[in-house]
């Protein structure tokens, strides 16, 4: 009973906790305005669905939470630290944000495996490096230091880093069904096995929120469920997920909040019943007329 | 065979009557210009008075000259591309463009005996480097050729789907590890090709480096023709070995790219 209300608090704790914040989120390819000062919060273990007809700045919107497209003005928080600031470095963030693309982008000269042990192992090394850098000149630096840091504890060696890596991704395919689709290369996979093989490409970073960009609109329609079935259950699992999609049955059924975007604001948003079962706008009215 | 025969008197008769004509044709030419008594004079200088050694050499430097230019060339030209396609954001991008822009107009602008008399007589000693011939061929040849891989290699970068760029950088990776990895491999497989015709060319264009005094393939049967007097047997012999060589290696590249259309294939 004592475990169970602490489990209680412990997930409403987090559930306040806020991922992404944007503040008058602005996007301008020249003259053209798409997106207009947008103010939004996505919270942690939140699923938010974004739905709009095209152009209405959608995609642009998710692809500006991790700076895929630069703001042309306000400011993205995550990790208490804004990405649209140029100074602050924006790959250590991308790194715990995941995205999927419409096209799944898998990366075309690399086997399965290596695709999602590649971004993992790049990081793991990377740090391996730099701490082995820091201790290797500390002695130099601390001479210009007021307060002197101490050397930093090499635990790992590269040939870790990559096995912890594989044995990650085969946990992963085995996830997904896929292990036997390892070594081979992207291009003799179906549209299906590539978009869910892109999604636990992402989830091997183990990030804090994932974007989906119209993850289901480039499939043939038999294997749009095999995705959704993935993406189902990482919403299950508690994963924060800001979807981009036209799939409205799934939007209605995994979502906690809906937006509905038009004309480069947030026109309208809601729980999915208060979108799809009483829309108060004119626009989403037509919309959905048109798409339900 | 009677069918044989009724079916192709035609293509039979034109084939003997072209022999005919080239052994008529020969005839005459060589007793015209006295190839018997030439052949003499290049046997005796090319076998006995080790004509064939410098020729030896003639033909290491070529390949030196070609296949370390080449490297160069593709070191130097993927880093011009890649300057060139990084999104113009900071100053110092700009300006490293800017460079690499005049750089390419530079070397692309000149004609390749411009430079190397340039590069040998006045930069290389006023930079107070001091190579010999052959070397600073190499280099020559190795910043003239990444001009022109650099356009290649922009070509290739470009026919990359961006989309490839755009997943590397959305996992963490930055820019240059991105493009090293992910996009540059598949650029380079696509301009494969391409590539090897740029060596083909470098190993033509390598037969203006007696100009600054090195030996290669040219300059080795112009000495010859120079010490014997007679000109016409080592330039006709220089003539095919440049076809042969260059036949062999476009006979490699088609090799290989029927082996890379297979493993695509497979893939």
């Amino acid at each position: 009973m004592n475990d169970a209300t602490n489990v209680m608090e412990n997930m409403q704790s987090a559930e306040s906790v806020n991922v992404i914040e944007t503040k008058g989120l602005t996007k301008r390819y020249g003259s053209l305005l798409v997106l207009n000062a947008i103010d939004e919060v996505i919270k942690d273990g939140e699923k938010v669905a974004i739905i709009g007809p095209s152009g209405s700045g959608k995609s642009t919107f998710l692809r500006c939470l991790n700076c895929m497209e630069d703001p042309s003005d306000g400011s993205i928080y995550f990790d208490g630290e804004d990405l649209a600031d140029t100074k602050v470095n924006i790959n250590t963030h991308r790194e715990k944000i995941g995205m999927v693309f419409q096209q799944f982008n898998l990366f075309n000269n690399k086997t399965v495996i290596q695709n999602i042990m590649l971004a993992p192992v790049y990081v793991g090394t990377r740090n391996l490096r730099r701490a082995k850098w820091h201790n290797a000149f500390l002695w130099l630096t601390n001479i210009f230091r007021k307060k002197k840091q101490e050397k930093v504890e090499i635990t790992t060696t590269k040939e870790e880093i990559v096995s912890k890596a594989r044995e990650q991704a085969m946990e992963l395919l085995g996830r997904i069904g896929l292990e036997d689709k390892a070594n081979v290369y992207p291009s003799t996979l179906s549209g299906g096995q590539k978009q869910r093989i892109a999604i636990v490409r992402a989830l091997a970073m183990n990030p804090k929120v994932m974007l989906f960009d119209e993850p289901t609109s480039a499939l043939d329609p038999e294997m749009v469920g095999e995705v959704l079935d993935l993406m189902k259950q990482l919403a299950d699992e508690g994963m924060t997920m800001v979807i981009v999609t036209h799939e409205m049955g799934f939007a209605r059924e995994v979502a906690d909040r809906v937006l509905f975007m038009d004309g480069g604001i947030i026109a309208e948003q809601g729980t999915p019943d208060e979108v799809f079962n009483h829309p108060k706008s004119e626009r989403l009215k037509a919309f959905l007329a048109k798409v339900l | 065979m009677k069918n044989f025969l009724k079916k192709h008197w035609m293509d039979i008769l034109v084939v003997i009557a072209l022999i005919g004509l080239a052994v008529w044709g020969g005839s005459v030419v060589a007793t015209r210009f006295s190839f018997a008594k030439k052949w003499v004079f290049f046997e005796e200088y090319f076998f006995t008075n080790n004509g064939y050694k410098i020729l030896l050499r003639g033909m290491k430097n070529t390949a030196i000259i070609a296949v370390l230019g080449l490297l160069i060339g593709i070191v130097i030209g993927t880093l011009i591309a890649v300057i060139r396609v990084i999104p113009p954001y900071k100053k110092l991008v700009r300006y490293a463009q800017k460079v690499c822009t005049v750089y390419v107009a530079f070397f692309r602008g000149t004609p390749i005996v411009v430079q190397l008399l340039v590069g040998y007589y006045i930069l290389l000693p006023l930079l107070g480097v001091r190579l010999n011939p052959v070397m600073s061929c190499v280099v020559i040849f190795g910043l003239n050729s990444g001009a022109y891989i650099s356009e290649i290699m922009r070509g290739g970068i470009n026919s990359v789907d961006r989309g490839q760029l755009e997943a590397a950088r959305a996992v963490g990776m930055p820019f240059s590890v991105s493009m090293l990895k992910i996009v540059v491999p598949q650029a380079v497989k696509n301009i494969l090709p391409t590539l090897g015709n740029e060596f083909i060319t470098l190993i033509k264009e390598t037969a203006v480096v007696g100009y600054v005094g090195a030996m290669d393939i040219t300059k080795a049967f112009q000495d010859q023709g120079a010490n014997t007097y007679e000109y016409m047997i080592p330039y006709l012999v220089m003539a095919g070995l440049y076809i042969v060589i260059v036949a062999a290696i476009a006979g490699l590249i088609k090799l290989m790219e029927r082996k890379l259309a297979k493993s695509e294939r497979r893939n």
